[in-house]
């Protein structure tokens, strides 16, 4: 950004934000909204309290295995999906209908089915996450240079080898992107399953406080949600640059 | 027309060879069951030789040497390299891209080597190998760069050294300078010439530039409009030694250019 011909940094425009939300918080319309700085004066106490190191272990743990989970079946069904056309279009409706359609609604019935604890959790995280994953692999399996891979047959890959040393690695700016995408999606999920059971996690905090009218402790609890998922973006972002100069010349 | 004073077209023609490399025994390819590329072809590959396969376009040129490289199944018919039928790619056999097939990830250096990586040879000795035919096609200096920092041509020139450093006894070559600007491409088949001379190797180069077989090759096979099979078999065998330009300016090459467009014409015409 750049103003009057000054290049502005980016924290700028976060100030400006800052400063807007200090004045709304001040006048007091909107009682949701407290003063930047009653949030900010809350959110050491918030951060390091036993309750959110509690939460937080629950959520990354369920957020963790669920990632994981969704990384190795969705990267996996959209190689499959990739390779093979009639793999492809008989799953390829069924990955959109499931990519497009608002899960939260299942979660309800996943708690009847496997409880209130860490299952419930897990399969949120991957239901949440899998397909955006399996279909941005299967799009960048799909561009892979076909003479890329006939160049790896002839030179006397099988077919594993030529996975991991051409395929793979050519699909890698939309496999990443699928990544972060699934990350993200993963968290909103994770979140969004504790909710719905209200008994764990950052889910339990967040019910916790606005049921009391906690308002500066929960957007404390929310700046730390929006945090690590703004690192964990950022951190796949970091390299999908390093590879995007190949999207374009494979 | 007068004949080429180095060999007369029409003896060569059905000659029996020898000593082949690569022979090809009535070959036919279709796909589906309505595309009939080829139709079942035969010629022989003499060893140590350049071997041209020209022809119109679509005539299932790229698809012959796919068969001889083992990375498509024929229809009927068979390729046999010293003696033994193709069943799918081998060691004895490297190819060259026309669209180059470099990995876009990786250094020229790694990609020279790549083939030898992917034998399973060891780093330090891949690398040592690879950087030799690097600086043999004329990229020393350029080890270290990425294929889009590189002009097509010098991009070829990687596929080239990739290919031969795997030191296969048979070169591949798809339209290899299809993609690269016409001054260079000049430039290059007297390259390609220089290298192979120092190697002992049996060359079958795909081509539709009928300037470019006839200044390359020791014989040229024509196929006819697809699904195609030999029209004639020709071997120009033209003397290099008097330097490229008295090469291209002389009446065997210009005849033999005349003679293989006429034949060429004919399939062009209905």
């Amino acid at each position: 950004m750049t103003l009057r011909g000054h290049r502005v940094p980016m924290v700028f425009s976060l100030l400006v934000w800052l400063v807007i939300w200090e004045v709304l918080g001040r006048a007091g319309w909107i009682s949701l909204i407290p003063p930047f700085s009653e949030v900010l004066a809350s959110f050491g106490e918030v951060v390091s309290s036993s309750s959110f190191e509690e939460a937080a272990r629950i959520t990354l743990q369920a957020f963790g295995i669920g990632m994981a989970l969704s990384f190795a079946i969705g990267i996996g069904l959209g190689i499959l999906m990739g390779t093979s056309r009639a793999f492809g279009s008989l799953m390829g409706m069924w990955v959109n209908i499931f990519e497009s359609s608002p899960l939260t609604a299942v979660v309800p019935a996943l708690m009847a089915l496997l409880g209130f604890g860490l299952p419930t959790m897990v399969v949120t995280v991957v239901l949440f996450s899998v397909w955006v994953i399996a279909l941005d692999t299967q799009v960048g399996v799909e561009r892979v240079n076909p003479s890329l891979v006939e160049m790896g047959r002839s030179f006397g890959a099988g077919r594993r080898r030529l996975f991991s040393s051409i395929v793979l690695r050519a699909a890698l700016p939309e496999l990443l992107a699928g990544i972060r995408l699934g990350l993200l999606r993963g968290l909103k999920g994770v979140v969004i399953g504790q909710l719905l059971i209200a008994v764990v996690g950052v889910g339990y905090l967040f019910e916790l406080y606005s049921r009391n009218f906690l308002m500066p402790e929960f957007w404390s609890l929310l700046i730390v949600l929006f945090a690590f998922a703004f690192l964990a973006s950022e951190v796949v972002g970091y390299f999908e640059r390093k590879v995007s100069f190949y999207a374009s010349s494979r | 027309m007068t004949e080429p004073a180095t060999h007369s077209p029409d003896a060569a023609v059905g000659t029996p060879t020898v000593d082949a490399a690569v022979r090809v025994v009535d070959l036919v390819k279709d796909f589906g069951s309505d595309v009939h590329a080829i139709g079942g072809l035969s010629f022989d590959v003499p060893r140590g030789e350049l071997t041209s396969i020209i022809g119109p376009s679509g005539c299932g040129k790229t698809t012959t040497l796919k068969v001889i490289a083992g990375l498509a199944e024929p229809t009927s018919g068979r390729v046999e390299v010293e003696g033994r039928p193709v069943t799918g790619p081998g060691p004895d056999r490297a190819m060259v891209f026309q669209d180059f097939a470099l990995l876009p990830w990786a250094t020229v250096l790694r990609n020279a080597a790549f083939g030898l990586e992917l034998k399973g040879v060891p780093r330090r000795e891949r690398e040592s190998v690879a950087r030799e035919y690097v600086a043999k096609v004329g990229l020393a200096g350029h080890e270290d760069v990425y294929p889009h920092q590189l002009s097509g041509g010098m991009r070829q020139r990687v596929g080239l050294a990739r290919a031969l450093a795997v030191d296969a006894d048979i070169l591949l070559m798809d339209e290899p300078f299809a993609s690269v600007d016409e001054q260079i491409r000049r430039k290059f088949q007297e390259d390609l010439l220089n290298l192979l001379s120092d190697e002992d190797k049996t060359v079958i180069f795909v081509t539709h530039s009928i300037e470019e077989a006839v200044y390359v090759s020791d014989q040229i096979v024509l196929l006819t409009r697809g699904p195609s099979t030999v029209s004639t078999v020709v071997r120009p065998g033209l003397d290099h030694s008097a330097g490229s330009d008295s090469v291209r300016r002389s009446t065997a090459y210009l005849d033999w250019v005349e003679r293989i467009w006429q034949e060429l014409e004919s399939y062009l015409e209905n």
